[in-house]
């Protein structure tokens, strides 16, 4: 029961809902960037929603099935096909042997998350199969995937008997789920460094995803915020979301590998109901500001959990009423 | 000074004892680190002491269930409020251990820079350093990455203007008045003045830093032969 990575991609590594728990150690949470994604893709297949994903950039890696397995694609489009047809995201699809998963062009989105019905067998460190690349551990030995990797797949359940892959007839609707690139953020700590034009620019202005886009951090170009220098910053913790404030005035919002501390001034946080949408942001992507207080925040976090709820729900169902329907035995 | 309560984002909240890098106030974060840790909260997935600040990251999707406040935050300001008792006075309790480094120029790439740049021999930056025992005040930038403070100031350095970018593990550096050691590879712009033969960073051992906040830490001078020694046959525990 494997997959095998036939041409390696830009850098595609396994990712859970992120490790916990040893930040007080240095060691940071990691994680898949876009967990809507994650938690669509494996409801979808019927996994738990937090079950490991592999996360791929473009150019993504392609990948050859040597036994027949239920996967789905979440995120970005990156034109997959299965044999050259096409393969939309949000659809589960029954991969049959000796197929092969190819991403052929880019559509949309920065990040594409594949779930395999059962999951994917992966190296548990620290109680997280999340790929943790500065200390290799973690995922696939600590690296991301390589060619002639073999992936193995942690389901013995029987599968049904069909003999050529075949898309499954629904498709998640995942549009209440994202939120559009205008972010909301709390005030951070050193939110009052800025002079009140900043704070004003910091909402009415556009800002620009810049070239650096990777899992540390998202570096954005913009006209620099004016701020009064802190007599001193002292380094404290920062989490999924901080916007620190570098010395040019300029932005960086800290993502999945972000460490656990930083010295920079954090003016705000981005509100974690809308991480996922920053993480599928591309280079060159216009982004804007406005804030918002902690009982909205926690709102919209509520709202999207219920939607995914009731997705997972639909999609219990459907999967059951399919493998009911095509098991021979 | 009443402590100071933020949130820091929409699934974390930090509480600042004191404005300033002090063993003592740092000494009430880690006791307050160890209370907290102690409680076993549900929803709290990590607690994150750093300087003059201790930060309680929640899962605000699993604390919502049990909530006798409008939001997760204010629900956890309280708890907070109840359980982060400041010991003004707080007993210390810590463990001492001794690092050996090799301070030899084949590791030490930076110490004639420190030197030159305070006025004293190579011999006199090694034996400042190794004068004091430091304290662990934080570990963060790496897995097991300790910033043990404070330096004698006349070793202090600021860092390189243009970082290196591979650092290897086990060296030993400073920047400002912090010393650390780079439990990994990694680009990196302290002042490298010495190397470990330690081992700081084990991903297969449970407890896998070597180093811990709180942790009082002195240096001592070993040769390149004993440094080859060490490396070749295990670690010395602390």
């Amino acid at each position: 029961m494997a997959i095998r990575v036939l041409k390696s991609g830009l850098l595609d590594t396994i990712q859970d809902g992120g490790r916990y728990g040893f930040q007080h150690w240095g060691i940071n949470p990691g994680g898949v960037m876009d967990g809507i994604a994650m938690q669509v893709a494996n409801m979808l297949v019927g996994n738990h929603p937090e079950e490991a994903v592999i996360e791929m950039h473009f150019p993504a890696a392609e990948l050859l099935f040597e036994a027949p397995s239920l996967i789905t694609l979440a995120g970005a489009d990156f034109c997959a096909t299965i044999n050259g047809e096409y393969l939309p995201p949000h659809q589960p699809v029954w991969v049959d042997k000796d197929a092969v998963l190819s991403f052929t062009k880019h559509i949309s989105g920065a990040r594409v998350y594949i779930a395999v019905f059962g999951g994917w067998v992966a190296n548990n460190w620290l109680g997280s199969a999340s790929t943790h690349l500065k200390a290799s551990a973690g995922g696939n030995g600590g690296k991301a995937l390589q060619k002639n990797d073999l992936l193995l797949l942690k389901t013995s359940q029987s599968m049904p008997a069909l003999t050529h892959s075949m898309r499954l007839p629904w498709q998640a609707d995942i549009r209440e789920l994202y939120t559009g690139s205008n972010f909301y953020f709390i005030p951070g700590a050193e939110y009052e460094l800025l002079n009140d034009a900043a704070k004003k620019q910091l909402e009415d202005a556009s800002f620009i995803l810049g070239r650096q886009y990777d899992r540390m951090g998202y570096r954005l170009q913009g006209a620099g915020l004016l701020y009064s220098i802190p007599k001193e910053q002292i380094s404290s913790a920062v989490t999924k979301g901080t916007m620190q404030l570098l010395p040019d005035g300029q932005l960086i919002i800290l993502m999945a590998d972000h460490q656990t501390t930083g010295g920079y001034p954090r003016i705000g946080h981005v509100i974690s109901a809308h991480i996922p949408s920053l993480s599928q942001l591309l280079p060159g992507a216009e982004i804007s500001f406005q804030q918002t207080d902690m009982a909205t925040a926690e709102e919209w976090l509520f709202r999207q959990q219920r939607n995914l709820q009731q997705l997972q729900n639909a999609c219990t169902f459907r999967l059951a009423e399919w493998m009911a329907a095509h098991h021979t035995n | 000074m009443p402590p100071r309560i933020y949130p820091t984002g929409d699934h974390a909240i930090t509480i600042e004892i004191g404005d300033r890098i002090d063993a003592g106030i740092n000494q009430q974060v880690i006791t307050l680190f160890r209370q907290l840790k102690a409680l076993n909260h549900p929803g709290v997935r990590d607690i994150i002491p750093a300087y003059q600040t201790l930060t309680v990251v929640y899962d605000p999707l699993s604390i919502k269930k049990h909530l006798s406040h409008p939001t997760v935050y204010e629900h956890m300001e309280q708890w907070l409020l109840e359980h982060a008792t400041i010991h003004a006075s707080a007993t210390a309790n810590n463990r001492h251990i001794r690092i050996p480094v090799c301070y030899d120029p084949l590791f030490g790439l930076d110490t004639a820079f420190i030197a030159q740049s305070h006025g004293l021999s190579v011999d006199e930056v090694i034996r400042l350093h190794t004068n004091r025992t430091y304290r662990v005040y934080m570990i963060g930038f790496l897995p097991g990455f300790a910033y043990m403070g404070t330096t004698d100031e006349r070793i202090a350095t600021p860092r390189k203007t243009s970082p290196r970018t591979t650092v290897p593990a086990g060296s030993v550096g400073i920047a400002g008045e912090q010393t650390g050691i780079y439990p990994l590879d990694s680009p990196g712009g302290w002042q490298l003045i010495g190397r470990t033969p330690l081992v700081m960073f084990d991903i297969n051992n449970t407890t896998p830093c070597f180093l811990q906040p709180g942790d009082e830490v002195q240096f001592y001078s070993i040769d390149i032969d004993t440094f080859h020694q060490l490396t070749n046959h295990g670690h010395p525990g602390a």
